[in-house]
């Protein structure tokens, strides 16, 4: 199956990791590439489980796009990956896999990512009206407004988020890499004398 | 141009009614009482999980899973359990992995114990709801018995179980589950053959098995398609490949075959459960090695090493080796699949969640349209929607 895969065009990196095939593609290519993992018998990659993203942002190509795929009949998971830059779109694919819909108007809510041509690119996840995007690594954890009711207006108000204690954030995490049951002058102890 | 007079009623189904399961919230566009579309709006129980586990730890982050999909707690602690220890490259004890199975079947039953009388409530059975109620609590008992809460147990942790089961246990569970196959016929002579039950459900939201696949459908819904798909078989994991089963399907993928199959499901568990309470031994519950899983009370008391493990363990908590792994595990709605990536620290770098329910709520449009308004309680039943899973 490796062997196929790597021959797809625009296939760059096929590694198998404990029954599961992780493959890095490039993302111009992403039509032939679901087409092919779908009409090849040979793979039959016919359902699309997930697709999400992982943020990086020191990196140049902010985001890992992450294609979840399963084979029924031949009984294989597939992770596929792409880069993607903040402002860049790609290609979507719910003309190859109706069930890409939610998935990339999730992924278009929670990390800003546009998709060409779906069909209703909207937010799923968040409230009417919300802005910025909540799992990009810059959104903090507490996010931006609060609702309440207000009782004079006689309807639901957005606030800027009021703390009565700051949020912490603890980091518990150890300096050290753990001693090495080594002494000084043991390898004295050891020798031949 | 020829002009086309529109005569559509748009109504807002839900938040909140009491078949929406929740919080869905349903635009429906109807033409006289025959649905022309229906638009879910969800998202109103986000809560933010995936995001809230990135500044966690690992262990602090098994609770959250027991919060999503909030009638099958263990069996989502089992994927999240699953996913940590692959990244770990650890391999839990045998007895942790029977017992892991006994509960997650548990689970299942419970699961299905809630899903088949609600969706019998929506279409109007009373009775199945009351009963089926009573034998969920029974069940709850053992989950009290072994984690010391009836839902949300965190007892499937990276590296084993919390803790195990109480003397005398393996007994009980026998006992009881040599009753409950009864309660389940009782419960089908209620409702299968049920006139009413079957005028509302046969024939209606039928999906095929290649619109199953195309939607990513899992669990009883793939199967009751008549597609023999199921995780426990095809992609075992802990002690599924120890034991025999028989994985139900259905014909036509209809709401009332759904609803065979969760039946069947359930005889299925009981006789896993039996199995595994057959070949269960005595031994250890979690892994020995106390940088990941923490060290006995008694140990504390006397061993200075065992001190600092502990308080490491539940402060900075343990690092994973750097990498990403999806596992997923059958899920009493479906698979459910978890998406983690690691960055070499004790937290988790990114977390993705897949719910079962995300995907079966998508197609409520298309197996909706052109039914009555009436039967979209049924369809959503038959769907076993549940939102903390799907809103995340």
């Amino acid at each position: 199956m490796i062997k196929i895969l790597s021959k797809i065009d625009g296939i760059n990196n096929v590694l198998e990791n404990n029954n599961l095939l992780e493959i890095e593609f490039e993302k111009n290519n992403i039509i032939k590439i679901f087409n092919e993992l779908k009409d090849n018998t040979e793979l039959n990659f016919n359902q699309l489980l997930d697709i999400t993203a992982v943020d990086y942002p020191s990196r140049e190509f902010r985001f890992d796009l992450i294609y979840i795929l399963q084979s029924l009949t031949k009984n294989k998971k597939i992770i596929l990956k792409t880069f993607i830059q903040v402002n860049e779109s790609i290609e979507s694919i719910t003309n190859i896999h109706k069930s890409a819909d939610w998935y990339e108007r999730e992924c278009y809510d929670l990390f800003g990512i546009e998709f060409i041509n779906h069909p209703d690119l909207r937010r799923i996840m968040t409230d009417y009206n919300f802005e910025g995007y909540p799992l990009r690594k810059d959104f903090p954890l507490t996010g931006h407004t609060e609702v309440r009711y207000d009782d004079l207006e006689k309807k639901v108000i957005y606030e800027p988020v009021k703390l009565t204690q700051e949020f912490r954030n603890f980091d518990s995490e150890s300096p050290w890499e753990g001693m090495e049951n080594k002494l000084f002058g043991d390898e004295k102890s050891t020798g031949e004398n | 141009m020829k002009e086309v007079e529109l005569n559509t009623t748009t109504i807002n189904f839900g938040p909140q009614h009491p078949a929406a399961h929740g919080v869905l919230r349903l635009v429906v566009e109807l033409e006289g009482e025959v649905v022309q579309r229906a638009e879910p709006h969800i998202g109103l129980l986000h809560r933010g999980t995936e995001k809230l586990i990135e500044y966690k730890t690992y262990l602090q982050a098994v609770p959250y899973f027991d919060r999503l999909d909030y009638v099958s707690p263990m069996c989502q602690e089992h994927a999240f359990a699953l996913a940590t220890e692959n990244l770990l490259g650890i391999h839990v004890p045998e007895r942790a992995k029977y017992i892991r199975v006994i509960f997650a079947e548990i689970t299942r039953i419970l699961n299905h114990l809630l899903n088949i009388p609600a969706y019998a409530a929506d279409i109007g059975a009373v009775t199945p709801f009351l009963w089926c109620f009573e034998e969920r609590e029974k069940l709850l008992e053992f989950h009290e018995a072994v984690s010391g809460a009836r839902f949300h147990a965190a007892y499937f942790r990276p590296g084993g179980v919390h803790q195990d089961m109480p003397e005398g246990m393996e007994e009980k569970l026998f006992e009881h589950f040599k009753t409950l196959p009864k309660f389940i016929d009782d419960l089908e002579s209620l409702l299968t053959n049920n006139r009413i039950l079957r005028q509302r459900s046969v024939d209606i939201g039928i999906i095929s098995k290649s619109e199953a696949i195309e939607w990513g459908c899992s669990g009883p819904v793939l199967r009751s398609a008549g597609v023999a798909w199921d995780l426990r078989r095809s992609q075992p994991y802990d002690a599924y490949d120890q034991v025999d089963f028989e994985v139900p399907v259905g014909k036509k993928g209809d709401c009332f075959d759904r609803y065979l199959v969760r039946i069947e499901e359930m005889r299925q568990s009981i006789s896993i459960i039996n199995q595994c309470l057959n070949k269960i031994k005595p031994g250890p519950i979690s892994i020995e090695d106390n940088k990941i899983t923490p060290p006995k009370r008694n140990q504390m008391k006397k061993s200075m090493e065992a001190l600092i493990h502990h308080f490491k363990l539940f402060t900075e908590g343990y690092r994973v080796p750097a990498g990403q792994v999806y596992t997923a595990v059958e899920a009493p709605k479906g698979e459910f699949g978890v998406y983690l990536v690691s960055d070499g620290s004790s937290k988790p770098y990114r977390c993705k969640i897949r719910a079962p329910g995300f995907a079966h709520l998508q197609t409520l449009d298309h197996l909706s349209k052109g039914h009555l308004m009436a039967d979209i309680a049924a369809i959503l039943g038959s769907l076993d929607i549940v939102f903390g899973e799907i809103d995340r």
